[in-house]
């Protein structure tokens, strides 16, 4: 039993349990669960987009199927693979964290931060070659001029030529807000990620921080589990 | 504190169900399924989503008070989208005058 409360020398193998929880397995679970709670949040904050654009496709399939194929698929593929590997070396970073390896945690983070700083950079070139296209929506978006053609073919009146051109445009505001805002996801979890990095280094953390690795862990899974729904939809269609 | 520590296996045998998930939702794409592609593409983005979950986020091993948040928060995501499907798709059904 513990009975020497005025301990100089802290075991570092065991986190440090504040005074407003039970027990470490309380402690824990509490952090867990907070972060389950945001991530809760931030599904909602998704939502309001996914909804946007599952009016949008079902009111304009054409439009959306047209502008889909402006999409660079190999990019995305590439890019969805980087994604899914930073979320392995992730994983791996927080098993670490459990056996208690330090160096090897340290080395998973800067590979997951190394593989999203990838992934950022993938997206920056997809960025530039749409904008080099005119498909930046605003005043310089300029509607392709094949897809301007079979529009004209499927619409029968002026004013449905109209409303397909405006939801073709439609998509691409959709498209650069979705992968914008999870871009900005992106980039905060990197800097996370580093700073937890740095922690680790210097021994920051109380029990190997294996509760602070876990819930980082959890947020760049949640965003990596966005990517894996908006990959499909912005896309794939066809 | 109890945790399971997942073995390296798991993490790699769940990273490579993704990775053939990730061809397979590609290569459906190429398939002439029709008005089939949406649905497919979804449930296999479902299908990844789940393992990414209950694996690389650990709530296979977690809590029941973490599976009643993380099953939660998507569930608010599926009534959204359910209703506004409901409202769009209804809409045109009825002749309701001044609509």
């Amino acid at each position: 039993m513990h009975t020497t409360s005025a301990s100089t020398t802290l075991d570092e193998s065991q986190p440090l349990l504040l005074s407003h929880f039970d027990d470490l397995e309380q402690q824990h679970n509490a952090s867990n669960l907070g972060m389950w709670f945001f991530l809760a949040t931030e599904v909602m904050f998704f939502s309001g987009l996914i909804a946007a654009y599952t009016v949008y496709r079902a009111l304009s399939p054409e439009a959306f199927h047209l502008a889909s194929r402006h999409m660079n698929r190999v990019l995305g593929f590439v890019n969805t693979l980087v994604l899914l590997s930073s979320s392995l070396t992730m994983a791996m970073a927080v098993r670490e964290s459990q056996l208690g390896n330090k160096k090897r945690v340290v080395w998973f983070l800067v590979a997951t931060a190394v593989l999203g700083v990838g992934f950022l950079g993938i997206k920056a070139v997809e960025y530039s070659i749409e904008i080099h296209h005119h498909l930046l929506p605003g005043a310089h978006f300029q509607i392709p001029s094949e897809d301007l053609t079979e529009m004209k073919e499927v619409s029968s009146t002026p004013e449905e030529l109209g409303l397909l051109k405006g939801r073709f445009q439609m998509m691409f505001v959709l498209y650069f807000f979705l992968t914008g805002v999870h871009a900005f996801h992106m980039i905060v979890g990197i800097v996370i990620v580093l700073i937890m990095a740095n922690l680790m280094r210097i021994g920051w953390f109380s029990g190997h921080g294996t509760t602070q690795i876990e819930v980082t862990g959890l947020y760049w899974h949640f965003v990596d589990v966005v990517w894996v729904f908006l990959y499909p939809l912005l896309y794939l269609i066809d | 504190m109890t945790h399971h520590i997942i073995s390296v296996r798991t993490y790699v045998l769940i990273y490579l169900a993704l990775m053939v998930l990730l061809v397979a939702t590609v290569g459906a794409s190429f398939l002439p399924l029709g008005g089939a592609h949406l649905p497919v593409a979804m449930t296999i983005a479902v299908i990844k989503a789940v393992l990414i979950v209950l694996f690389f986020m650990h709530v296979y091993y977690s809590s029941r008070l973490t599976w009643v948040v993380s099953v939660a928060s998507f569930l608010w995501l599926g009534l959204l989208l359910a209703f506004l499907i409901a409202d769009y798709f209804s809409r045109g059904w009825l002749d309701i005058p001044g609509k």
